[in-house]
């Protein structure tokens, strides 16, 4: 079994070791769940002030959504845990098909 | 191990969504279906862009003057705590919690369900204040098939949550049910990223023009 290892047989120590992973683990979600409020509020107030050109906002507020998304995959949806080389190539593939209708999409029917 | 298993706190594996084959199977599963809704989502998203402010006369609202700024930024917040909430509802799973676990879980529903509550406002407000309908206009059609998908996936995983909750009210947990949480959590996840790219894409950017 993959968890084989973070069984020692002693039942007491494995819980607090176990205990101790999780509350690590759930202090990256609070940071990250706290990076992502902040890069939103960055994104929204980006566009309430009225003064950045669009050539400007438009791939500023994509790249926070990228890195917004990065942080909830990895983080809330555990794809930086091991075991997820199926998952990642699963959703990648996906966003690989799925980005090519978005290419042909917004440059062959643009216009 | 197997799912029948009585377990306690001291048996109880690591990772419990991936510690019986059924678990193993559900796992990868969901994920394939999460690099589908992947594609699908994408496809969306390229037929909004594509039909952005596609209207027949100017008699009709356009993406600027049709999307409020505070109403999306509350969505989004609601949304956004909600995948929270639902990440504390896994920790308590892992701790073999059912009772904090369904705590977390019923306020993950209560916070999706506030969010769907603002959604059918804003589509009732652009329906009867600007006109702008599923027919109206190519616009009309490419955002409520876009924004309205979401909100379906918003409704089932709200469906999926109170099911499961209620289902296993009185089981505790075990690994029979213990993955179908982890998976229903993970869908919840794969709406907020969803959600992230809509107040992007569609909201952000139609403000800006």
């Amino acid at each position: 079994m993959e968890n084989s290892q973070l069984n020692s047989g002693n039942p007491r120590v494995d819980i607090e070791y176990r205990k101790k992973k999780s509350a690590e683990e759930m202090r990256h979600q609070v940071v990250s769940f706290a990076l992502m409020i902040f890069l939103t509020l960055i994104a929204f107030a980006t566009v309430a002030i009225k003064g950045f050109s669009a050539w400007f906002i438009v791939p500023f507020i994509l790249l926070l959504a990228i890195v917004q998304v990065i942080f909830q995959l990895y983080y809330f949806m555990h794809m930086s845990h091991k075991g997820h080389e199926a998952p990642s190539m699963f959703l990648y593939s996906g966003l690989l098909v799925g980005m090519l209708t978005l290419l042909a999409f917004t440059t062959i029917i643009w216009w | 191990m197997h799912a029948e298993e009585k377990l306690s706190l001291e048996t109880w594996p690591a990772e419990p969504e991936k510690s019986t084959l059924e678990a193993k199977n559900k796992f990868l599963g969901f994920w394939f279906f999460l690099g589908g809704e992947t594609v699908l989502f994408a496809s969306l998203f390229a037929t909004y862009l594509a039909l952005k402010d596609k209207v027949p006369d100017s008699t009709h609202t356009l993406a600027k003057d049709l999307y409020d700024l505070p109403l999306t930024f509350v969505a989004t917040m609601l949304l956004l705590t909600s995948s929270l909430t639902s990440v504390y509802a896994m920790y308590h799973m892992k701790n073999f919690n059912a009772k904090k676990m369904n705590t977390w879980l019923i306020i993950t529903v209560l916070l999706g369900a506030a969010f769907l509550a603002l959604e059918v406002y804003e589509f009732s407000h652009y329906v009867h204040e600007y006109n702008h309908t599923f027919t109206s206009s190519a616009f009309g059609s490419a955002f409520y098939t876009l924004t309205g998908f979401h909100g379906a996936h918003v409704a089932f995983g709200l469906m999926w949550f109170l099911t499961l909750i209620i289902r296993n009210s009185k089981r505790g947990l075990n690994l029979y049910n213990a993955p179908k949480f982890y998976v229903a959590s993970l869908y919840w996840h794969f709406i907020d990223v969803v959600w992230v790219f809509i107040f992007t894409v569609v909201y952000l950017m139609g403000m800006v023009g």
